[in-house]
């Protein structure tokens, strides 16, 4: 494995009601790398399988075979717990129905995950206020969800995924919910953390549309890959010159 | 850290379904509640009965003729059945005789031997009247140790000297009360003057005042405070006299022992002393002790049992408000499935979900455990003063209350909170 892949994928496949009638695969043995610092999309249409991937590339779930590495670490050895340390320190999610928890404020949001980390309160709030700053909510920090639109509640969630400063941001269709003008916002957050902080992400979409928007996207079909192409984006800078 | 937190998230939670919350919380509140009711009206009653009879003294023995018991009657070979004989006749009493061979073998045990009799019923009312105006009166007679043991406090005048106990003399001591009422509280004017009381049957009988006595509320007489019915003190002799049973022996007497006298094997040895030198050739009665000790004993075993069962009875509304708190935190956390899923992506382990929703559960219980305890100190201490005591809140059933709370919180938390823990993080998530 090269030193600066992020993401390791081997022959990946998985399949749901193992053992019973029902059996059925939804991943056929997929391989492709990620490597540090770059910003991949992948895309497909609903049912080829792209929700199944992300839960396994997240640790959310494992894969009935194959090998997966993360940051160098092996997912399918890996205890619960550990999966729980390493969804904590090295994945940032970002949701598209935000997920974020009710009743409580957006500081208090961003501090989640680095409360889970046993970072100092402090040391916490401070780090959330900075994060918060940085996509331009520190107005807005002391509200609650439900007092916030679309666009502030994903950029919150975009401040919670950046917590613990992980090795990825797992992005699963972050403009879903958004109009179209909102989404441009979200988008050049997610390409403003990866040009400034050189943060890899992957972005998971049914739209071809905003995956030509990434370096590399990969195409999935029917639980394959089925094309691998490379983006138009060229940078935020230059798109503002266009 | 993560404590703090989880309590912050929990009481957002309660405050964000106040009513729903409350509800919940009923069950706990009402069952803490009826306990600590139970335990306060419980522990007054208890201290109540003790200070009376403490009041009564404690080291007394009470020594009091009796049916001989049917065991008894067949080990002695007579079985008359039912335990029942005969009526109590002249010859079966405790003679003077008897009393004086008592003191006389246990000198260094019997520090008083206390004798009493009224005059007429208890429940009749006998009067004395003045201007118009009635005081409520009993006619009570003690002997000499009995005077000394109760120690009345006097007012005015004088007690009783030897000749009034021996002779019998027509003297009486009279309560402050009923000075204050027939002679507007003049001790002057009623000492050395004659008074006479009538009794409900119409007979009378006149005694000399010679003094004054304070007038102590026992607390079983409670509800008669502005015109009390209060004792006319006259010496034994004189109260038997009236009686006619000047020559007769008595049925019940009261001994107060000495300091250093074990009263539990005392009272043993006096009623042997009788039973073995002088009843046991009766064929139907026989002597029975008991002492003052061992009849509180006895009667605090009784009240902590009645409390005991009550406070069973209360524990079981706290299992009911247990079970639903258990059942208010499954429907939490279904509502909450994908708060869940959310926190185990963020990084969230199972026992720390685990650990938030317990701590949720024992938020809700000891929330519903403090209010309860208010409110049960608040009815008890009602209770007991509206029967006319002063309450005693007993703290260690608040403590306990406080730790039985907690308990059933975790207790009936561990399951939901188990099974929040357990949840997928992926069905969580895509739950809607």
């Amino acid at each position: 494995m090269a030193e600066n892949t992020m993401l390791d994928l081997r022959n990946i496949h998985k399949s749901f009601f193992i053992g019973t009638p029902n059996e059925f695969e939804v991943l056929h043995g997929l391989n492709f790398t990620v490597n540090k610092g770059e910003f991949v999309s992948i895309v497909g249409q609903s049912g080829s399988g792209k929700s199944t991937l992300m839960n396994i590339i997240g640790a959310l779930d494992r894969p009935t075979a194959g090998e997966y590495s993360l940051d160098g670490i092996d997912i399918e050895k890996a205890k619960d717990h550990e999966l729980s340390a390493l969804r904590n320190k090295k994945i940032g999610f970002v949701f598209q129905t935000y997920n974020l928890i009710a009743r409580t404020t957006a500081l208090k949001n961003v501090e989640l995950p680095m409360m889970y980390a046993g970072m100092g309160r402090q040391e916490r709030m401070e780090r959330a206020k900075m994060l918060l700053e940085q996509v331009e909510m520190t107005d807005r920090m002391m509200h609650k969800p439900d007092e916030l639109s679309g666009g502030q509640k994903q950029r919150v969630a975009i401040a919670r995924a950046m917590a613990n400063d992980p090795a990825i941001i797992l992005a699963d269709e972050p403009t879903g919910a958004l109009d179209s003008a909102t989404g441009r916002l979200i988008m050049d957050i997610f390409h403003k953390l990866h040009e400034e902080q050189g943060k890899t992400i992957v972005l998971i979409t049914h739209s071809p549309e905003l995956s030509r928007e990434t370096q590399r996207i990969i195409t999935l079909k029917d639980g394959s890959i089925v094309g691998e192409s490379a983006g138009s984006w060229t940078g935020l800078n230059a798109k503002e010159g266009e | 850290m993560l404590f703090t937190e989880n309590v912050l998230v929990a009481l957002s939670g309660l405050k964000a379904n106040i009513m729903r919350s409350l509800l919940t919380m009923l069950g706990i509140i009402i069952g803490i509640a009826s306990v600590i009711a139970i335990m306060t009206v419980g522990n007054s009653i208890t201290l109540i009965v003790n200070s009376t009879m403490q009041g009564l003294g404690a080291n007394n023995i009470q020594v009091a003729i009796m049916q001989k018991s049917t065991e008894d009657s067949e080990e002695s070979g007579v079985n008359y059945g039912g335990g029942y004989v005969r009526d109590l006749t002249d010859e079966d009493l405790i003679t003077k005789e008897m009393l004086k061979s008592l003191t006389d073998e246990f000198k260094d045990d019997i520090k008083y031997v206390m004798l009493t009799e009224q005059v007429g019923d208890y429940y009749s009312t006998s009067k004395v009247s003045r201007n118009g105006k009635d005081a409520k009166v009993q006619i009570v007679g003690y002997n000499r140790d009995y005077m000394e043991f109760n120690d009345k406090e006097v007012l005015g005048g004088r007690s009783f000297i030897t000749t009034d106990y021996k002779e019998g003399k027509s003297v009486c001591m009279v309560s402050d009360k009923l000075v204050e009422r027939l002679y507007k509280g003049d001790n002057d004017a009623v000492i050395g003057t004659e008074i006479e009381v009538v009794s409900s049957d119409g007979t009378f009988n006149d005694f000399y005042v010679v003094g004054v006595y304070k007038y102590v509320a026992d607390s079983i007489s409670f509800g008669e405070s502005d015109n009390p019915k209060t004792e006319v003190l006259v010496p034994l002799n004189t109260a038997r006299k009236i009686n006619h049973t000047a020559n007769k022996g008595f049925e019940y007497f009261m001994l107060v022992t000495s300091v250093n006298t074990d009263n539990v094997t005392f009272v043993t040895k006096v009623r042997d002393f009788f039973n073995v030198n002088f009843y046991s050739r009766n064929d139907a009665f026989e002597v029975a002790a008991v002492s003052m000790d061992s009849m509180m004993d006895s009667l605090n075993t009784m009240i902590s049992m009645i409390k005991l069962a009550l406070s069973v009875i209360a524990g079981i509304s706290l299992v009911v408000g247990g079970i639903g708190v258990m059942n208010i935190m499954l429907v939490s956390i279904t509502e909450r499935t994908k708060e869940i899923g959310t926190r185990k992506a963020l990084g969230a382990t199972n026992s720390s979900i685990r650990l938030q929703f317990i701590t949720e559960s024992v938020v809700i219980c000891v929330i519903g455990g403090i209010i309860g305890i208010f409110l049960g100190v608040g009815l008890g201490m009602l209770a007991v003063k509206l029967m006319g005591y002063d309450a005693v809140v007993s703290v260690s059933s608040v403590v306990i209350a406080v730790g039985f709370s907690m308990a059933i919180g975790i207790f009936f938390g561990y399951y939901p909170a188990n099974k929040a823990a357990k949840l997928n993080p992926i069905d969580a998530l895509r739950y809607e």
